[in-house]
């Protein structure tokens, strides 16, 4: 038996993820992360609106974690996303007031910005404001501007971190399901799974929206509940004519952060969110509405002087956020059961704090379970993203060529993605220890599938890359949850009159 | 880099490429075919069912026998081309030449060339243009995506179906479903009247039960992990849904028939201008859109409804690529804007020059009865007992009749007009 | 005593709307079509309803893993699923050209290929 303590995280979004790269810089732990969806960051991290937060919007009184973290973590992503090859940019933000009543809230945003040591924060007025946002909405009074507010592919980031955590030792388990963290004697021994049990001296509660059932089971924080609070989004393609360049959002009211409208780093216009709370029994329900979009879609043309106009709508799609207690971050390590964590219920500025929130995690368990922490001195902070063909010179995109023909077959036309990179992204899943390749997952580590047609044209073709590649007929390969076909049509044919 | 010198390029290896190839090729332009796939043929190879070609080859083929009689004529004539070949740009020199960036498994190739005719094809709508909420789960197929799977690859996508939009790909595919076993619970249509032809009406779906619910729509797609039921509600005269007339349909697969909307993401980037009508560009009687020496024909041009109206289009752009190389550039002065008059939704070509005989091709915006589709400018007048949407309107003008038109008259109105 | 009735032809995409009139369980007129065609349809619609019957078959060795297929003449439409249970089974070889027969003699016609298969 070796001396490392045994990690377990439960939960493989940004916050997991995150805190699974941070111990990985240590020789003190030997990490499983386990996740119950076929991959990564498939909850929380994955549909949101993909901002990094300045930090101005955290009262510090009330969120004192949110507000330090935050702030901290927006600076921390800047590091991460150069060393993990992240798409990430920093248009700054505008929040946008059209009306005194909004200007006064706005203003408030200035002193919190002033409390949490957030840099460049201040109001602008009507010029600058056109000057900053050209396509700015024409009733836009003023904004308060935020320099430090960021871009970033969330689903590709998680998929970075976790990348660069496996590749430092970390073990991903997916589709493997905690039931239940045992604890004896004070002390936690592992977890339950739908895959056996797996035992750990330390167990760290990242599971999102179920953080809450998790906690339960090891007895502690037993009235904590997280709720699902929906969100719901319009992504429209990247040929329209008016696009944000910062990031926009409306004047926040007690419940949202208010509708953002923003570029994504793919080029893409995002709107969204709704800010809807559902019981708890709805932790399971991502459905959209035409209520909610419309709003949605209502709500952003305050920001925009044109808004794109809903034909060129490429998808859209809900996200459920954790919303714990009081909007109170549950992070905290505990003696009694020795070994549990808690990163719980780890609402907005979630992904914008994860970095942070893993750094905190790290000294916590230093502190509270008194191991002192050694770093690895062979830790590698770099992971190279997937060699793409989309805004590449041509003359590099021949090299490439020459190296790897399968560059110089396009499967996905909307977004320029060749044979190569759906086969590195399959190389990297079974590498990564994902279990079962999904159709989904490839899009989200290639974009195929992400332009306009929405996988029309290439999601056979994908599918059938797969299927060669694992050796497994064409029906049986994984969209997202379930196979792609049911059968071969004459088998099936004959079995059903046998 | 390697470059190469033509004529004209032909982007798109279905019927329209094929067609603009061939003709090319026959008139004695230096021309190449470049098709993405590591097949020619496009969308026909998949296409089992009949109704190709009696226009066009006058005889009633199937989509596959049609696109391979212009194939074996294609190789015959020993027309040049390359395959699994993707064009990822065009960059405009000067009108007379083009460099066309063409990816390959061999390297990146550049065709420097006079003239292109880009018949990439349309794509298929998808659920969430049409604005259907809920649930996005999987089992979610496009027409054409099933039909690649069905017809292609052997392969069954889901056992009960609801087919989304009444297009004629939906009802060619409802059947497919029901004679490979499937259970097609219904075809549910947003108009007041069915998308396709009558005849695909009668003979794909009476024929197996397949119930048809005009005037309905989704709401939403309900689903965990594959869809599990569709959520069906009458619309009013506005397409809104009806509170209180919804139902469920339990089925494990939706597909989507509602609509092509030609592909021309590489042309757009070259600044083509595009008419919203038909989704596809503005042209003139050559088939040449609004950068000189491009011309664009087939699905990529106007979502057709016949495969021999795209095989026409594709002919007729070779025949414009030779008039432009010969004169350099197309030689008309005079161009009449054609126009849309009463319950005309679009119409192609957009201007016509009056100096040779012209195809036009249009559809109505609503069904009429005993109608004349006539252009007053000319006394052009046309009976009709009935015109629908679903059916392209498709007439020739002959010179002469620009004979009576004024020589400062430039346009010419197209209009449905009862009797 | 002869009845109206309405019929859509669908011999060709024009799907013309027939009016058809009937005596004695016999078509003595029919209008609204535009060729000979129309006559024939109706007649055996309302006699002996016939069908083409397209799907594929699949192929051992091809480019592409089914051919397609068509019965050379149509088929009464109650041996539809006749035709499909003898396609269910069939599994031919490649090199398949368009014509070749792919079941001989079934409900009066035969099965041939309407898509090459090269073979690979």
């Amino acid at each position: 038996m070796s001396d490392k303590y045994r990690v377990v995280i439960v939960g493989a979004g940004v916050v997991g993820s995150s805190i699974a790269r941070v111990l990985s810089m240590y020789e003190n732990f030997d990490i499983t992360l386990v996740e119950k969806e076929p991959d990564v960051g498939w909850g929380a991290s994955k549909a949101n609106t993909s901002i990094v937060h300045p930090g101005h919007e955290e009262e510090p009184d009330v969120h004192p974690l949110r507000a330090k973290l935050c702030v901290k973590g927006n600076e921390m992503w800047r590091t991460w996303a150069k060393e993990l090859e992240i798409p990430v940019t920093f248009p700054g933000e505008l929040m946008v007031f059209t009306n005194d009543e909004e200007e006064k809230k706005a203003r408030e945003y200035i002193k919190l910005a002033r409390l949490n040591n957030v840099p460049g924060v201040r109001i602008i007025y009507q010029e600058e404001l056109r000057v900053l946002e050209p396509n700015i909405a024409r009733e836009a009074k003023g904004a308060v501007y935020a320099p430090t507010g960021g871009l970033i592919s969330p689903f590709e980031a998680v998929i970075a971190v976790v990348e660069n955590a496996v590749e430092n030792g970390v073990k991903l388990m997916t589709e493997t399901e905690v039931l239940g963290v045992k604890v004896s004697e004070g002390r936690v021994k592992g977890v339950e799974t739908n895959r056996g049990f797996i035992e750990a001296d330390i167990v760290i509660n990242a599971a999102g929206l179920y953080s809450d059932k998790i906690t339960h089971s090891a007895g502690v924080e037993l009235n904590f509940q997280v709720k699902p609070r929906k969100g719901e989004y319009l992504l429209f393609d990247e040929d329209i004519p008016v696009k944000p360049t910062r990031v926009l959002h409306t004047t926040p009211t007690p419940i949202t952060k208010g509708v953002y409208a923003i570029t994504t780093v793919h080029g893409n216009v995002l709107i969204g969110p709704t800010a809807e709370d559902l019981p708890i029994e709805a932790k399971g329900d991502a459905s959209t509405s035409v209520k909610g979009l419309d709003y949605v879609y209502q709500e952003a043309s305050k920001l925009l002087r044109e808004m794109p106009p809903r034909s060129r709508v490429i998808r859209t799609f809900a996200g459920l956020r954790p919303e714990p207690p009081g909007g109170h971050w549950l992070i905290k390590a505990y003696s009694d059961p020795w070994g549990f964590v808690n990163a719980a219920g780890i609402r907005s500025p979630g992904f914008t704090s994860a970095p942070a929130i893993a750094e905190y995690v790290a000294n916590l368990i230093s502190e509270t379970f008194d191991i002192k922490l050694v770093k690895k001195t062979n830790w590698n902070p770099y992971r190279r993203d997937i060699t793409r063909l989309n805004n590449r010179p041509l003359s590099e995109i021949d090299e490439l060529i020459k190296k790897n023909p399968a560059y110089g077959e396009i499967v996905c036309y909307c977004k320029t993605v060749s044979k190569a990179e759906i086969l590195e992204a399959v190389d990297r899943m079974i590498k990564t220890g994902i279990k079962t390749i999904t159709l989904d997952g490839l899009k989200f580590r290639t974009y195929a599938g992400f332009g306009m047609c929405q996988g029309a044209f290439c999601r056979w073709r994908i599918a059938k890359i797969v299927s060669e590649k694992l050796g497994v007929p064409l029906y049986d390969v994984t969209v997202k949850r379930t196979k792609y076909g049911i059968g071969d049509v004459k088998t099936l044919w004959v079995e059903r009159k046998g | 880099m390697k470059t190469l010198e033509y004529d004209t390029v032909v982007i798109g290896g279905g019927p329209a490429g094929i067609a603009a190839a061939i003709k090319a090729t026959e008139l004695g332009l230096k021309t190449i075919l470049i098709e993405n796939r590591d097949l020619l043929g496009g969308i026909p190879l998949q296409c089992v069912h009949t109704g190709f070609g009696l226009h066009y080859f006058k005889e009633d083929l199937t989509g596959t026998q049609f696109v391979t009689r212009l194939l074996d004529k294609l190789e015959k004539l020993r027309v040049e081309y390359l395959l699994k070949a993707h064009v990822h740009s065009i960059e405009y020199l000067d009108y007379d030449k083009k460099l066309v960036n063409v990816v390959t498994p061999q390297g990146v190739v550049r065709i420097l060339t006079k003239t292109i005719i880009y018949t990439t094809g349309a794509r298929e709508r998808h659920l969430y243009e049409i604005g259907v909420v809920g649930d996005r789960p999987d089992g979610i197929y496009t027409a054409g995506e099933a039909q690649t799977l069905m017809d292609i690859y052997g392969i069954m996508p889901g056992r009960e179906v609801v087919i989304i939009g009444s297009g004629d790909v939906g009802l060619i595919m409802a059947r497919r479903f029901a004679l490979e076993g499937a259970k097609v619970k219904a075809v549910i249509e947003i108009l007041p009247y069915p998308g396709g032809l009558m005849r695909n009406v009668m003979q794909c779906l009476r024929d197996y039960n397949i119930p048809l619910l005009l005037g309905h729509t989704v709401v939403k797609v309900v689903g965990k992990k594959r869809v599990e039921k569709v959520i069906v509600a009458k619309v009013d005269e506005n397409f809104k849904p009806i509170e209180g007339t919804e139902f469920e349909i339990p089925c494990d697969t939706v597909v989507l028939s509602v609509g092509l909307r030609p592909y021309l993401k590489v042309l757009e980037k070259l600044g083509i201008h595009i008419d919203p009508a038909t989704g596809g560009p503005v042209v003139n009687e050559y088939l040449e859109t609004n950068i000189p020496g491009v011309f664009v024909a087939g699905n990529a041009l106007v979502v057709n409804d016949l495969v021999d109206y795209a095989v026409e289009q594709g002919e007729l752009a070779a025949e414009g690529a030779k008039v432009f190389i010969e004169n350099k550039g197309i030689p008309t002065k005079n161009w009449k804007l054609v126009e849309k008059g009463r319950n005309i939704r679009l119409v192609v070509p957009h201007a016509v020059s009056g100096e040779r005989d012209v195809i036009i091709y249009a559809r109505v915006a609503n069904p009429e009865r005993n109608v004349y589709v006539q252009i007053p400018e000319l006394g052009f007048r046309l009976f009709s007992y009935g015109v629908r949407p679903a059916e392209m309107i498709w007439f020739k003008l002959r010179k002469d009749m620009f004979s009576k038109l004024g020589a400062d008259v430039n346009k010419i109105t197209l209009e449905v007009k009862p009797r | 005593m002869s009845k109206e009735l309405e019929l859509t032809c669908i011999i060709c995409p024009a799907s013309c709307t027939l009016k058809v009139t009937v005596e004695d369980n016999k078509v003595i007129k029919v209008e609204g079509n535009l060729c000979p065609r129309g006559v024939e349809f109706a007649k055996n619609e309302l006699s002996n309803p016939v069908r083409y019957v397209m799907s594929v078959v699949k192929v051992r060795g091809g480019d592409l893993p089914t051919v397609s297929v068509v019965t050379r003449n149509p088929v009464p439409k109650n041996c539809i699923w006749q035709v499909m249970e003898a396609l269910a089974k069939v599994e031919v070889e490649a090199p398949v050209e368009i014509g070749d027969v792919i079941v001989k003699d079934i409900c009066g016609t035969d099965i041939i290929a309407t898509r090459r298969a090269k073979k690979i």
